[in-house]
């Protein structure tokens, strides 16, 4: 926690002797990777309890594995959207 | 615009990551300035276009398959087995030309990220996926209608059936908007932003791995990076293959629920 207090308190002294234009571009700077960093946790999280999921049904129904599988990528597809929302942000902050 | 290949050094000898416009945007080969520019994605998507069309022309049609004709008629099972039996059903099988354009047109866009002297997805562009999004919003409201006529297609996708009265008031314009707006707005979204995410990925390792070799000491982290860099290259090229089957797996989704609404 000392360390990201440190790095703030460091990021306002830089910003206090920024023009404003710089100030706009270190704040985007810094909250693009927290944008970015945010939006991985929840769809990590639901990505990796799906596969799980995928893989025991695969195990208990080998037969059904294609089916499982199709399933799977349709629900990663769904799911990894709004990681990948999460990045189309972080483009945006950092260049646009 | 010249693109620096050394880039990765800065005044100061750090190391310099190059500016977006250097990863995505190309010179035009052809027609500066004018509305028919030809640059490198427009030369990408020519490409993909052809390449899937040559190959389906030259294969053979051999009682027994070999060489080419093998590829492409296990495109069209993949695409049989894998994507339209699942989302639509056997009624499907009329779709299977669209869905197969749709998946060689993006898998084979996507691979020029790995091809070298290319090194560039086509869906890195907003443009080309964009589109495809579109058509495909236009083909699955086309289906609905022609299925269900107007009034029967948006009284199923609007007005969910088995609920009480009062939440319509809040269903309807949520089923509006994930239906007409977030779907093919996550569709483009999803390919570019996978492929987007893959070319830098790509070129941050590119990048260090310059860096790295005109450093000094430095320079014994360089098979680390490079051997990244090599197992990122197989990573993108799954990627490439799942983003055209994912793509093309949801082309489907959407198109069998436009047909039969109570799945």
């Amino acid at each position: 926690m000392s360390a990201i207090a440190s790095a703030a308190s460091q990021a306002i002294e830089l910003a206090v002797e920024a023009t404003p234009d710089e100030q706009k571009a270190n704040a985007a700077a810094s909250s693009a990777g927290f944008a970015y960093g945010l939006a991985a946790i929840g769809p990590g999280i639901g990505i990796g309890y799906l596969v799980g999921q995928a893989v025991q049904a695969m195990a208990r129904q080998p037969e059904a594995a294609g089916q499982v599988q199709t399933t799977m990528f349709l629900g990663i597809a769904f799911t990894e959207a709004l990681a990948l929302i999460g990045f189309v942000v972080f483009i945006l902050l950092k260049f646009a | 615009m010249s693109v620096n290949l050394f880039a990765a050094e800065s005044e100061t000898g750090g190391l310099k990551f190059p500016s977006i416009e250097n990863l995505v945007e190309w010179p035009a080969y052809l027609f500066d300035g004018t509305f028919a520019e030809f640059n490198k994605i427009a030369l990408i998507s020519v490409l993909s276009m052809a390449i899937p069309t040559v190959m389906f022309l030259a294969s053979g049609r051999d009682r027994v398959p070999s060489g080419l004709q093998n590829v492409v008629e296990g495109s069209v099972e993949f695409i049989d087995k894998q994507v339209i039996l699942p989302a639509i059903g056997p009624e499907g099988f009329k779709f299977r030309p669209l869905l197969l354009s749709i998946f060689m047109f993006v898998f084979v866009g996507n691979m020029f990220e790995v091809i070298p002297t290319f090194q560039m997805p086509l869906n890195a562009r907003m443009a080309v996926p964009l589109t495809l999004a579109l058509l495909v919003l236009v083909v699955f409201v086309t289906v609905g209608i022609q299925s269900q006529g107007l009034g029967g297609y948006l009284k199923s996708s609007l007005f969910p059936p088995g609920l009480p009265k009062g939440l319509y008031l809040l269903v309807t314009p949520i089923e509006f908007l994930s239906t007409f707006l977030i779907r093919p707005f996550s569709l483009a979204v999803r390919l570019f932003a996978n492929m987007l995410a893959g070319h830098i990925l790509l070129v941050t390792f590119g990048v260090l791995c310059i860096a790295l070799w005109r450093s000094d000491f430095l320079v014994v982290i360089l098979p680390f990076s490079f051997g990244m860099l090599v197992a990122l290259t197989g990573f993108e090229i799954m990627v490439s293959f799942l983003q055209g089957f994912v793509f093309a797996l949801l082309t489907a989704v959407y198109i069998g629920g436009a047909m039969h609404p109570h799945h």
